[in-house]
């Protein structure tokens, strides 16, 4: 068996465990052996990889530095991370990988040798995807780690990110035109596909960014896809091809969670043009930890609501700690989560599950909706949008038609918030003004230890 | 070399591959799992390795070792991101299995 089969097979292996990770991923009781079946094949090829690709030793020396210090950045960065800080490393490894494809194709096309075309084209197209997603991703974490605060606007914004793409693309058939382009000609297209990554990406609202990252996902997939066509590499055909399609239809199940289209997170910039809208409705009512904890020991149902707030005050220990105590005091409790609570869908899973919640008292909005009636307390921490009945009954409001929790039905509301503010979108919502609502305001993580203290004492 | 009509054909399978491994899969998962293709999309380090190692110019051996180096962190930290979010499953099941 020649080398080059040898590294052939072990590329189809590869991509056969590739699939069947993914596959086992999408099973919670499978998802950890998938992870490592998918990292097998990674390293599987690697390792091939390196052994057989007859490099020089000065490029071997490069290969190894470059590997090593890239994946022991990596490593440590991704070992550290708090898990509320999740979804912007991931927009950055997924940018980094964008950036991998995108340097291939460069590779490749200042060496210029392309044999024909429909090579360089496909080159050119893998490497603007990936230079987009690269430059993209790199702002969606700037944005979701407080590097980049403002949401830069301006009058024909989308007119010049047309005339970026515009320019971008007459460059690239300029160079496919050309066949042997100069130096400057591919320089100038790698330039403007970063640059639109970055226009696209500067105006949309942070509220929108999981769906933009996993939109970038599926993006850099496909990049790598392409380069794998370039390279005649059928591992990184089928991997990048594979997350092209599964990141699209993980997009579009994300949009569909927050009730907008792809087209509107892309272009319509919520999340901080829908200020307009009445003025919120009644006055909000503080309550005092104790009498909310007696309010919560002597309910029989009570149905956790938890947010961003929570994932940010790292509360949810101390949350759970807290439904311990109701429990065996044999209260009913139940975690309800929004599809796109937290800042991802099943964010909010993770952390709970980091808590050591058991599954069986998480629902999803179908399931507990219908049981908010028969709750004696909602109890919602640090969560907004997600809850506010504007989105049901209030036509004028941005986040109008959005799939809500009907925490309004709940015979009492109880909700902790750090001030009077508005939410992540900046949108008021009519459920803290209601009768039956309470305010208790503070930290989500102080809060919850305050409660405890109160149930405990309750007796 | 693989021909452009047999590539098509991988092309297509791959993609029908992805749309079906995906589409039945709860929405707890779904942040963990978007870590997880991000991670696959991490074999782009083979590419970026062989293009290093055929690269003949100073520019192309510049622009390659970074490739080289972002594909490896596209890699190495999707899998431990990856793997840190899954394992909290698997604790969380030890727990229900825990409580009567």
């Amino acid at each position: 068996m020649s080398a080059g089969t040898l590294v052939q097979l072990s590329y189809l292996i590869a991509a056969a465990l590739f699939i069947l990770g993914l596959k086992r991923m999408s099973s919670p009781v499978t998802a950890v052996s998938g992870v490592r079946w998918a990292g097998l094949g990674m390293l599987l090829a690697t390792v091939v990889t390196i052994v057989f690709m007859g490099a020089s030793r000065l490029d071997l020396i490069l290969v190894l530095t470059a590997a090593l210090v890239g994946g022991g950045l990596a490593w440590v960065s991704g070992k550290r991370v708090a898990m509320t800080d999740m979804p912007q490393m991931i927009a950055l490894y997924n940018g980094m990988g964008g950036g991998a494809a995108g340097a291939i194709a460069a590779v490749e096309l200042y060496r210029g040798e392309s044999p024909n075309a429909t090579h360089l084209t496909i080159a050119l197209i893998g490497g603007f995807i990936g230079s987009v997603s690269f430059s993209g991703s790199l702002i969606a974490f700037g944005k979701l780690q407080g590097l980049i605060t403002k949401s830069v606007r301006f009058g024909g914004q989308k007119l010049v990110n047309l005339a970026i793409l515009i320019a971008t693309l007459a460059l690239g058939a300029m160079i496919v035109a050309q066949s042997q382009a100069a130096t400057p000609v591919i320089s100038g297209f790698f330039v403007l596909a970063l640059l639109l990554g970055v226009a696209m990406t500067l105006p949309i609202g942070g509220a929108d960014m999981p769906v933009v990252i996993s939109l970038y996902n599926a993006l850099t997939g496909l990049a790598v896809g392409f380069e794998g066509f370039v390279l005649d590499n059928a591992a990184m055909i089928i991997a990048g091809t594979v997350v092209g399609a599964a990141g699209t239809l993980l997009t579009q199940l994300m949009a569909k969670a927050m009730n907008r289209s792809l087209g509107n997170v892309l272009f319509a910039n919520f999340g901080e043009t829908g200020a307009a809208g009445a003025g919120p409705a009644g006055t909000q009512k503080p309550i005092e930890a104790s009498d909310a904890g007696v309010m919560l020991a002597f309910s029989q149902k009570v149905i956790v609501v938890p947010g961003y707030g929570m994932a940010v005050a790292q509360a949810q220990h101390k949350v759970w700690e807290l439904c311990q105590l109701l429990l065996e005091r044999g209260v009913q409790v139940r975690f309800a989560i929004h599809p796109v609570a937290g800042r991802m869908p099943g964010h909010m899973n993770v952390l709970l599950a980091e808590a050591g919640v058991p599954y069986e008292l998480i629902a999803d909005l179908d399931e507990i909706n219908a049981e908010f009636e028969t709750a004696d307390v909602a109890l919602i921490i640090g969560a907004n949008d997600v809850v506010n009945p504007d989105a049901r009954n209030n036509r004028q409001s941005p986040i109008y038609g959005m799939p809500i929790l009907n925490a309004d039905k709940a015979k009492n509301v109880i909700v902790i918030k750090r001030g009077q503010g508005q939410g992540f979108s900046g949108i008021d919502n009519a459920l803290f003004g209601l009768d039956q609502t309470r305010m208790l305001y503070g930290d989500a993580q102080s809060a919850a230890s305050q409660l405890i203290h109160a149930v405990k004492a309750a007796g | 070399m693989i021909d452009g009509v047999i590539a098509l054909y991988i092309f297509m399978l791959a993609a029908f591959t992805g749309y079906e491994v995906i589409s039945r899969v709860p929405v707890i998962l779904h942040t963990p799992l978007m870590s997880g293709s991000n991670f696959v999309h991490g074999i782009v380090l083979v590419g970026a390795m062989v293009a290093l190692a055929t690269a003949d110019s100073t520019l192309g051996r510049v622009i390659g070792s970074i490739g080289v180096f972002l594909a490896a962190g596209n890699a190495v930290g999707g899998y431990v991101v990856t793997e840190r979010m899954l394992r909290m499953f698997v604790s969380a099941g030890k727990h229900k299995e825990r409580r009567p």
